[in-house]
């Protein structure tokens, strides 16, 4: 393939500002890799608690709870914070503490920060998650940063808020096992630290709904939105290359992204909040048959316990959205990613299964995976080789300039596993020499 | 037949579980036949896919994929329904090509298809072809107590011989929209004799349901939301208690009630119109305006429950929405009961 040079390196021929640019995202002190190897672990893969906590306190020197978070306007801040828990600086250290403690865990071995590592893009870099037991859950974990700033969250969106989300994954069998609210309450309540703590922070003493919002807390201070696109979109022509700046004309246009991942200044985040059929999971799961299991399943046990069980841990977990509306319309269906970012959260979808940017972009340029549910706006989009490669240097220059040494980190690991397999790619379809549906048609009658 | 609560059917089970988590949950588009209403259980239910308008592939295959969605729709339906009513515009431009691939699409439905003609079906050829493919476009046909009637309403007066046009300029023209050059579509003399004499071994009492492309009465002149002679097929149904009367051409929710006759609109595959400018029934709730972004937003197929009595619950399976149902009880008592939920964004 034919592959960039470098993020954000200036073409042949192009001015000394993109250059001088250039260098400065390059991070030249560090080679790609160093980082990861000097990294302390703990169990399933996570960095180490106490290490993660020292860089977290590298990116986030001091909280603000004052003010809301620079280059957002205090407003629309202001709508994304719960009246029930206002941002106090208590709320934000318990919070910080209970993100970091594996006691919360049903085997002390999971905290919030196993899956929503601060080294790893506050992910975990995995296809999936794995969690108590070693066991695999059927979702990739998406990232903590920006999601302060999301209308419901969990892929499916079948959380309203940070605060009743954080509580979810304590709970569940396969995440941190906990047999319920209680248990671990009970698992922290006896620390002196915390008792005083959660009088602090909420005048009562330890309980499970408490523990949700303080996590929901100190997560609405993980707000990393200073990207070198931020900087370029408020007018600093030389903060992106220019293939970058031909990946967002694409992004525009010939692309079709801005569609439903829509970014602009006051949307920073990239997506529409809406939930869509693209056909990732197409490509392995007979829907109809998964839904009528599902609905099925949720009739015998509609709640929210058994919707969370059955969204982690079965197949089931590819019909999306419709476990939450039970709406034909929503199968399959996912919330569109943030898109701030997005360098370094591989790998990519609701299950991992694209491990670079290039192998998103051969998913979308072939006009996704055909299925019933696909979403109407989903095209065949023809891209050359040149433009998947200035669509991806743009998707690049979305990552915060905290995070620039894991983003270059990622760009080069990521390219060069790209140049070595392109599992997604067909040129057949993307170009529309071969039509998706004509398959379809031919196949013989059921 | 009454609601049992300890034997939910699945309808009133999404609406209890709706109601409990207090979230958006409705119904799939699988309704099971007898599922309990306010109305009492349908008799049967037949399942509709309309206006397709299929281009050549090259030129445009999202249609065809639409439509394949729609056939995968039907195909899913558990148990499956009586029938299938296709609406008509099978084709954009009424090229063999275009009603064979649209043949071929169809020719997948498990359930029994019975199929009415649209406009762009038939000004290229007259009808050669898509007779050659579906037999004669008006015919009459009894399903369980229940008598049906498809007509070819989209009959127009030649303004074409006169002017000189080729086959494709006759197409491309009754095609158009506001053009000022076609005539406004009929049933005709010929069809409205056939029809009165088809309903003249029927008491009055009879359920009777018609299926016409466009809406038998006179919405919108500018785009055939018309038929001329609308008033004197009227007349003819005017003797029955009741009479439904579906139509295509409109793709968009649409109701309406002319004294003992309902009117129901099709969904459409290929794309959603925006609502005539001047206005619409006063049954109808209009739908919101389609996503922009989406090509799918406002199109959709569905269900048809006859009752008895031979009026009906008329499914809305929008693809990107939640369903909704028109139901009997709604124009029964002139939009005071079982009124549909409103959509929360404007109209168009």
């Amino acid at each position: 393939m034919r592959g960039v040079k470098a993020l954000g390196a200036p073409r042949q021929g192009a001015a000394l500002g993109a250059a001088v640019c250039a260098v400065a995202l390059l991070h030249p002190l560090v080679a790609p890799g160093a980082q990861a190897a000097a990294v302390p672990k703990a169990p399933h893969g996570a960095a180490a608690m106490d290490f993660q906590l020292q860089e977290l306190a590298k990116l986030l020197p001091r909280v603000d709870v004052a003010h809301p978070p620079a280059r957002l306007d205090p407003v629309i801040w202001q709508a994304y914070v719960p009246k029930d828990n206002e941002l106090t600086a208590a709320r934000v250290a318990l919070g910080r503490k209970l993100y970091f403690d594996t006691r919360l865990s049903a085997d002390g071995t999971v905290a919030c920060a196993t899956c929503h590592d601060v080294t790893r893009g506050f992910t975990d870099q995995l296809k999936v998650s794995e969690g108590i037991k070693n066991q695999l859950g059927q979702r990739n974990a998406p990232t903590v940063l920006n999601t302060a700033l999301l209308e419901t969250v969990f892929l499916d969106g079948r959380s309203p808020t940070l605060d009743h989300q954080a509580r979810q994954p304590i709970i569940n069998p396969i995440e941190m096992g906990m047999p319920d609210g209680e248990a671990a309450v009970k698992a922290i309540a006896g620390d002196p630290e915390y008792q005083k703590a959660f009088q602090e922070a909420y005048g009562r003493p330890v309980n499970f709904e408490d523990i949700g919002r303080a996590i929901g807390a100190f997560e609405r201070t993980l707000i990393f939105l200073d990207s070198p696109f931020r900087r370029f979109l408020e007018g600093d022509q030389s903060a992106i290359s220019a293939d970058a700046k031909a990946g967002w004309d694409l992004f525009n246009g010939k692309a079709r992204c801005v569609t439903c991942h829509p970014m602009n200044l006051s949307n920073p985040l990239g997506t529409d909040n809406r939930f869509h059929n693209i056909g990732v999971s197409a490509r392995h799961q007979d829907f109809e048959a998964l839904a009528a299991k599902a609905l099925k399943l949720l009739k015998d046990d509609p709640s929210e316990k058994k919707l969370d069980e059955l969204a982690l841990s079965t197949p089931m977990s590819e019909l999306g959205r419709f476990m939450v509306t039970k709406n034909r319309a929503d199968i399959g269906a996912f919330r569109t990613s943030i898109l701030l970012n997005v360098g370094i959260t591989p790998p990519y979808m609701h299950d991992g299964s694209l491990p670079t940017l290039w192998d998103v972009m051969d998913h979308y340029n072939k006009g996704g995976e055909p299925n019933p549910f696909l979403d109407g706006g989903m095209e065949p989009l023809a891209l050359s080789e040149r433009e998947i490669d200035q669509v991806v240097a743009f998707l690049f220059s979305l990552t915060d300039r905290r995070l620039a040494l894991e983003n270059q980190r990622q760009f080069v690991a990521q390219r060069a596993a790209a140049a070595k397999e392109r599992k997604f790619r067909d040129q057949e379809l993307a170009t529309r020499r071969k039509l998706a549906f004509e398959d379809r048609i031919k196949a013989p009658k059921k | 037949m009454h609601a049992q609560p300890d034997s939910l059917d699945r309808r009133s089970f999404f609406r209890r579980s709706a109601a409990a988590v207090g979230a958006a949950a409705f119904a799939p588009i699988s309704v099971g036949v007898g599922a309990p209403d306010a109305q009492g259980a349908p008799a049967f239910r037949f399942a509709y896919i309309s206006d397709s308008h299929l281009y050549s592939k090259s030129l445009n295959d999202r249609f065809a994929r639409a439509l394949m969605r729609a056939v995968d729709d039907v195909n899913n339906l558990d148990p499956q329904p009586d029938f299938v009513f296709y609406g008509g515009d099978l084709a954009q431009l009424g090229q063999a090509h275009e009603l064979e691939l649209g043949a071929q699409i169809l020719s997948r439905l498990r359930a029994p298809l019975r199929i009415m003609v649209g406009e762009h079906d038939w000004y290229l050829d007259m009808g050669a072809r898509w007779r050659q493919l579906f037999g004669e476009p008006t015919y009459s046909f009894d399903h369980k107590g229940v008598h049906f009637v498809v007509l070819m309403s989209v009959v127009e007066a030649d303004f074409w011989t006169k002017r000189g046009m080729t086959p494709m300029e006759r197409m491309v023209t009754v095609a158009g929209l506001d053009n000022g050059v076609q005539s406004p579509f009929t049933v005709g003399p010929e069809q409205r004799a056939w029809l009165h004499k088809d309903l003249e071994k029927l008491p009055n009492s009879a359920p009777l349901i018609i299926f016409s492309h466009s809406p038998l009465y006179k919405l919108y002149k500018n785009w055939n939301f018309w038929t001329d002679d609308a008033d004197e097929v009227q007349a003819i149904l005017k003797r029955f208690d009741r009479v439904v009367v579906i139509h295509g051409h409109t793709h968009q929710i649409l109701t309406n009630r002319i004294g003992n006759i309902h009117f129901h609109g099709l969904l459409a595959t290929a794309w959603p119109w925006p609502y005539p400018p001047q206005g619409v029934p006063a049954l109808t709730i209009q739908m919101s305006r389609p996503d922009p972004f989406n090509p799918l937003d406002g199109c959709g197929d569905g269900e048809i429950l006859v009752h008895a009595d031979g009026l009906v619950d008329k499914v809305y399976n929008l693809w990107n929405r939640s369903p909704i149902t028109v139901a009997k009880g709604y124009t029964a008592s002139w939009g005071k009961e079982c009124v549909p939920p409103k959509p929360n964004r404007p109209s168009f």
